[in-house]
């Protein structure tokens, strides 16, 4: 039996029967919040298609090939492995591309190869930051500043340069 | 900001387009993209529906605010006094990242910047909890167990430990550069 797999239905049934029990009238109050995610749905679209036409471009360009290319040496000087700067570079634009990078490395250098386990590690603790602050800030009238990219960048950054390391530490 | 990154996706992509030549793939992925980007604007919808739905239904019973006081000590570290409905909020968002709800995760990070707004110090706290979201701090990450799996790993949550330690120091690193760089922002 898969653990994970119980996770989502058993939220939504806690939440639903905790409210049934609790006398709230369902229908009517999930509705109404349903109604309010639509509309924050349909607010999202116009940012999503100048993002995503954006990031589409740049990933089939291969232009996260070409940087990683040339980052490589320096990569390999301080421990960090060349095959997943690529998975790197695309992390932080789409989640869809890095899965299917990291798909593609696993194939190739295997599951339980340093490069392998390093990559699992990035990709399981960072986001698609750049899209995420895109739609958050789709969501709010008055737009967060370049600030908050920094902040962001060195959460990042931090993320890439520890996965190696972690990985020699406790795997 | 938003429109400087674009731009410098896009400027990456004509250096390469010139260097590697992969114009065609280039040019079909922008007609695809765009219509991709509304595939998704639908899937987010429902997500989105089904997550608003069920945070209205937990505001009303009374669960978020158990959450809420569950989360309250972190909550109190990372945001300073916060008032019910805000607190409700990122509590919320805070318990999606950390079960891997997935879909959950936006929209319930949608409201939480949303309450912010008319928090003490706005834009502080919209930027941490926006970091906190892009740090992706998850107690297990499945995702990665099942692919590892897949590919006929030993041992595929051996990553667990390496996957906690990177990503709570990632977002310690993220938190603490934002409030250095909010400090004294208190609009």
């Amino acid at each position: 039996m898969n653990f994970s797999a119980m996770i989502v239905p058993f939220v939504i049934m806690l939440i639903l029967l905790y409210s049934a029990f609790h006398k709230v009238d369902i229908a009517e109050v999930f509705t109404r919040g349903a109604r309010e995610g639509l509309h924050s749905a349909a607010a999202l679209v116009p940012m999503l298609v100048l993002l995503l036409t954006a990031v589409g471009m740049f990933t089939s360009s291969g232009a996260a090939d070409m940087i990683s290319r040339l980052a490589a040496p320096l990569a390999e000087k301080f421990g960090f492995p060349p095959e997943c700067l690529t998975l790197a570079l695309i992390r932080p634009f789409t989640g869809g591309g890095a899965l299917a990078a990291v798909e593609e490395l696993l194939t190739r250098v295997g599951a339980d190869s340093f490069p392998g386990k390093t990559a699992a590690v990035l990709m399981a603790s960072t986001e698609t930051t750049f899209y995420t602050i895109a739609v958050y800030s789709a969501a709010l009238e008055k737009k967060p500043d370049g600030r908050i990219f920094l902040a962001a960048a060195a959460a990042d950054l931090t993320g890439f340069i520890l996965s190696p390391i972690m990985v020699r530490l406790f795997t | 900001m938003i429109s400087f990154m674009i731009v410098l996706l896009l400027v990456c992509s004509a250096a390469a387009g010139f260097y590697n030549l992969t114009w065609e793939d280039i040019s079909a992925a922008a007609v695809s993209s765009c219509s991709e980007a509304v595939q998704l604007g639908i899937f987010l919808a429902g997500s989105m529906a089904l997550w608003g739905g069920l945070m209205a239904a937990a505001e009303a019973s009374g669960l978020t605010k158990k959450a809420g006081k569950a989360l309250s000590p972190v909550i109190r570290l990372l945001f300073g006094r916060l008032d019910d409905t805000s607190r409700n909020a990122v509590s919320l968002n805070m318990t999606a990242n950390l079960l891997g709800l997935g879909n959950a995760v936006t929209p319930t990070g949608i409201a939480a910047v949303q309450a912010l707004k008319n928090s003490p110090r706005p834009r502080r706290n919209i930027a941490v909890l926006i970091v906190l979201n892009t740090a992706s701090v998850q107690l297990v990450p499945v995702t990665m167990a099942a692919l590892r799996a897949s590919h006929g790993s030993a041992a595929p949550f051996e990553i667990l430990p390496a996957v906690l330690a990177t990503s709570f120091i990632a977002a310690a690193v993220g938190v603490s550069t934002a409030s250095l760089l909010y400090a004294g922002v208190e609009k």
